[in-house]
């Protein structure tokens, strides 16, 4: 069973999103990035069924030079190849192009269960899973939290609202993971100083026929903090907490109209 | 800006909440120039009453291959009715159901996507979309390059429904070739009939300030009162207390209903990246100095296992 887990670098979540001076990126000035948190399950899910079924882990990103940290995160847990599409600057976000890229880095390839977290938490689609998938013309299942592997097929559990569809899949296939799924295993010291000596496969963009921002399928024309909040109405509970409950229910039914 | 399809979801024949909000929203924006294209099965009788929505044309995909959602399946379907009607734009409601169709209809149509949508307007022929990124921490205004349709799903609840009080021509979507190999088995009902926080107006959080899994009772008697949905801090879920489809923030639910009360929540960025959104934002906690109020419109501070009971009998008391 072999797995391409498919990952992408994020800022750490509890950055401070400052906007860039071009308007449209944010500030990476003292960024941390690190790989998005739904990727962690990618990989675990990927290194599980491959040490129950034998096979070989690579992970793919597309990304910037500072991506290959992130890489070098999946080979230090356990991956056992890592493939680096370089570039991405004029992409962010595009869901279309970034899917268009992993398509052509995993042509010739051979797998069973390409794994994608399922969204990256900074743009936020939640989209390349699901492209990727239809590019390469095999079915995928979303948003999974259980995944029981069989002989050539699988069965998963996708959450949808109230309830979680049960979806039975041939392979090969694409899945996109939720938390729920597993719980990631961190890098041992021995596998991070093992995998500084891991080679990775770089990959320039251009040497798979994308010409960067030459043909996008998503403008951001700007970016913009969310407006600053009034202060708020502060009620001081401690003493009668009875008066302050009814002076808040009061205020959400007559001020706020929103009971 | 000519048509826009919207894809209609519905569960046991009943249409979506969200959906509607997505037709009433293509309806503002198309000025009458709206298909639907609903699927399913045995679902037909739906499909005249989102005439009063906007709905100009109903496009029906009937099959008992439909019946539960499938992700291959309801593509062929969508990309049908796209091919039929030539929209210049298709609407897809940003739940479950949509968050994995669209992309998968966009890629299969060469086109990308807008994901999670709160605004739309218009710009010459094309829609410009504000859409959250960073989990709320940033909006970014976006469009499609000019790229045809643009499929766009539209986040729940922030775009109004509206009855226009029009009919609909509703005809069958014949001729599907359905290729579906990933296949929906069952629908596996896990909420016991309780709302998701995704969908709900009204959400109640706890966090860490319960204490304990058994204190998420007080949360969900104050949600019950209200009709609301209960919801949850990462502290809170990666605890154990409560399952994770509960758990709002960075790495749970984005929310923006139009009350969100967070009892016992200090108010980690990660959180308030997930609802700070919200039309109207409560924060009930014993310590003043928590980040919460810095973002809440109303506060209370105090112990919320002395306010949360009162609160539950004065919304009683509202309700008569």
């Amino acid at each position: 069973m072999n797995c391409i887990v498919c990952v992408t670098s994020v800022p750490d979540t509890a950055s401070v999103i400052k906007i860039g001076s071009d308007g449209t990126n944010i500030d990476d000035t003292g960024i941390k990035w690190i790989v998005s948190p739904y990727d962690e399950y990618a990989l675990e899910e990927a290194l599980q069924l491959t040490e129950a079924n034998g096979g070989e882990v690579t992970a793919v990103t597309y990304g910037p030079d500072r991506a290959e940290a992130a890489l070098r995160d999946c080979l230090a847990r356990g991956a056992n190849n890592a493939v680096h599409v370089i570039g991405g600057a004029a992409t962010l976000g595009d869901s279309f192009t970034i899917a268009k890229v992993l398509a052509k880095a995993l042509e010739g390839r051979n797998y069973d269960l390409i794994l994608c977290g399922f969204k990256g938490v900074g743009t936020d689609n939640g989209q390349v899973g699901q492209m990727l998938a239809e590019m390469l013309g095999i079915p995928h299942v979303a948003n999974v939290t259980k995944l029981d592997m069989g002989d050539g097929s699988f069965t998963a559990g996708r959450d949808v609202e109230g309830g979680q569809e049960q979806v039975e899949c041939p392979l090969p296939a694409l899945i996109t993971c939720q938390k729920g799924l597993n719980e990631p295993r961190y890098a041992a010291l021995k596998g991070i100083m093992a995998a500084k000596r891991k080679p990775v496969d770089k990959i320039a963009v251009a040497d798979l026929g994308v010409e960067e921002g030459a043909d996008p399928f998503y403008t951001v024309r700007s970016l913009e903090l969310p407006p600053p909040k009034s202060e708020g109405t502060i009620i001081q509970g401690e003493d009668d907490p009875a008066g302050a409950a009814a002076q808040l229910v009061n205020l959400l039914r007559s001020e706020a109209k929103a009971i | 800006m000519a048509g826009i399809l919207v894809f209609i979801e519905q569960r046991n024949g009943d249409i979506r909440k969200a959906s509607l909000q997505a037709l009433s929203e293509a309806h503002r924006q198309a000025a009458g120039d709206v298909a639907a294209v609903l699927v399913g099965s045995g679902i037909a009788d739906a499909a005249a009453g989102l005439g009063s929505y906007g709905a100009a044309k109903v496009m029906v995909a009937d099959d008992s291959e439909l019946a539960l959602y499938s992700s291959e399946g309801y593509r062929d379907a969508v990309v049908k009715a796209a091919e039929t009607t030539s929209p210049d734009a298709i609407f897809f409601a940003g739940t479950a159901m949509g968050r994995d169709l669209a992309p998968r209809v966009a890629a299969a149509l060469g086109v990308g996507a807008l994901a999670d949508v709160v605004a739309l307007e218009k710009d010459g022929d094309q829609l410009v979309a504000r859409r959250p990124v960073y989990s709320g921490k940033a909006f970014a205004t976006v469009d499609s390059a000019g790229k045809k349709p643009q499929v766009i799903s539209l986040r729940p609840n922030v775009f109004n429904a509206d009855e226009v009080g029009g009919t609909a021509e509703v005809a069958a979507l014949d001729g599907l070739d359905l290729g579906i190999r990933a296949v929906v088995k069952e629908l596996v009902d896990t909420g016991g009939g309780e709302l998701d926080v995704a969908e709900a107006d009204i959400i109640v959080s706890g966090g860490r300030g319960l204490k304990g899994p058994e204190n998420f009772a007080l949360i969900r008697e104050l949600a019950d009162a209200l009709g609301g949905a209960v919801g949850a801090s990462r502290a809170a879920v990666d605890a154990g207390w409560i399952p994770h489809k509960h758990q709002v923030g960075q790495t749970g639910k984005v929310v923006s209903p139009s009350l969100y009360i967070a009892a016992g929540i200090s108010g980690a960025i990660q959180h308030l990246a997930g609802m700070s959104s919200s039309k109207v934002i409560v924060a009930i906690n014993k310590d003043p100095d928590a980040p919460i109020f810095k973002i809440a419109d109303y506060g209370v501070v105090g112990d919320l296992f002395d306010v949360i009971p009162p609160m539950v009998d004065e919304v009683k008391k509202l309700a008569g």
